[in-house]
């Protein structure tokens, strides 16, 4: 209820569209302005709520694309059927207003008290909260190694390229391309599988802590990979997306 | 249908239980799996939200909401916390 918001319950609230910035052919990010924001941790995401005219309501969530201490971000990918994801991303315009509610999430988050090196494994648009990770590492001056696996269909469709490949100092990003490779492509062909996690993931023996967004199959194949690695089921930390 | 995971039920979680159960431990009534509701397999297009286990498949969770009112129906959770 409207002026009944409980302190630490969640309430929607008004955010004003800050920055369209296009990333790829259907992926944009979105710059946000929310008023009181409380600060975020990497891996968090926040709720969307677009009303229409006749009241019909849709809610849907989206990963925060930003370290904390950043303006809030997400990166919306087009889902041509979506209900929520065209409007965002070929329609909303800076100075545009959007309901949101957020920060939301308290598993699929790294905090730098998190040892272990990091293995950040990404499909397609699963990359967004892996990127707020990495800006968040390299933010706080943490010295964790971090590798990031990220599988796109072509080059084309890698969301941050410029950005991932900038990062250095002990945070790699590799890439797989599973439709069509450029001539020259030096990176991996295909779908992640076993040999190529073998080939990426630091040893169990390290301890690392795994990330893995993507689409349900591909979080499915990459977690079990990392068990049958050795890496604890409680060190491999998943987060699932897909058209609703 | 995609499934997706409790995480991408965080909100509603939060607005019903009044703080953030994604890292909740979810004990599953019917197999004894003990997994964080985030990693929970979650059906948004039923009449409800749907939570099964992701080890058996087993109902963990529904969650209704009637006019405004939120109905949960925890039976197929022998622990959560």
């Amino acid at each position: 209820m409207a002026g009944t918001a409980v302190r630490g319950r969640l309430t929607w609230q008004v955010a004003t569209v800050a920055s369209v910035i296009r990333e790829t052919d259907s992926v944009v990010t979105i710059g946000l302005e929310v008023p009181g924001w409380p600060g975020h941790r990497a891996g968090q995401h926040l709720d969307v709520r677009l009303t229409a005219e006749d009241g019909y309501r849709a809610e849907r969530s989206y990963s925060i694309a930003t370290s904390d201490g950043e303006p809030v971000a997400i990166t919306v990918e087009r889902l041509d059927d979506g209900e929520v994801s065209p409007y965002l991303t070929d329609e909303l315009r800076p100075g545009d207003q959007l309901e949101v509610r957020g920060p939301i999430g308290r598993w699929f988050v790294w905090d730098a008290s998190d040892a272990g090196p990091l293995l950040l494994a990404a499909g397609g648009s699963g990359v967004v909260p892996l990127r707020s990770i990495l800006r968040h590492r390299q933010r706080i001056g943490s010295t964790v190694p971090a590798r990031l696996l990220y599988s796109s269909r072509t080059l084309a469709d890698v969301i941050y390229h410029g950005e991932l490949d900038q990062y250095g100092d002990g945070a790699q990003a590799i890439y797989t391309l599973t439709r069509r490779q450029p001539p020259g492509w030096t990176g991996y062909s295909g779908r992640v599988d076993a040999a190529m996690l073998a080939e990426v993931a630091w040893p169990a023996g390290q301890h690392p802590l795994a990330f893995v967004c993507g689409p349900n199959s591909f979080v499915e194949t990459v977690a079990g990979q990392l068990v049958t690695l050795g890496y604890p089921a409680g060190r491999v930390k998943t987060e699932r997306f897909g058209g609703t | 249908m995609a499934t997706l995971d409790g995480n991408a039920i965080g909100g509603l979680l939060l607005e019903v239980f009044g703080t953030d159960m994604t890292d909740a431990a979810a004990t599953c009534a019917t197999c004894g799996a003990v997994r964080p509701l985030a990693e929970t397999a979650v059906y948004l297009r039923g009449p409800g939200t749907v939570v099964r286990c992701r080890t058996c498949a087993g109902l963990l969770m529904v969650i209704s909401r009637i006019r405004g009112v939120s109905c949960v129906d925890l039976t197929g959770l022998s622990a959560l916390g």
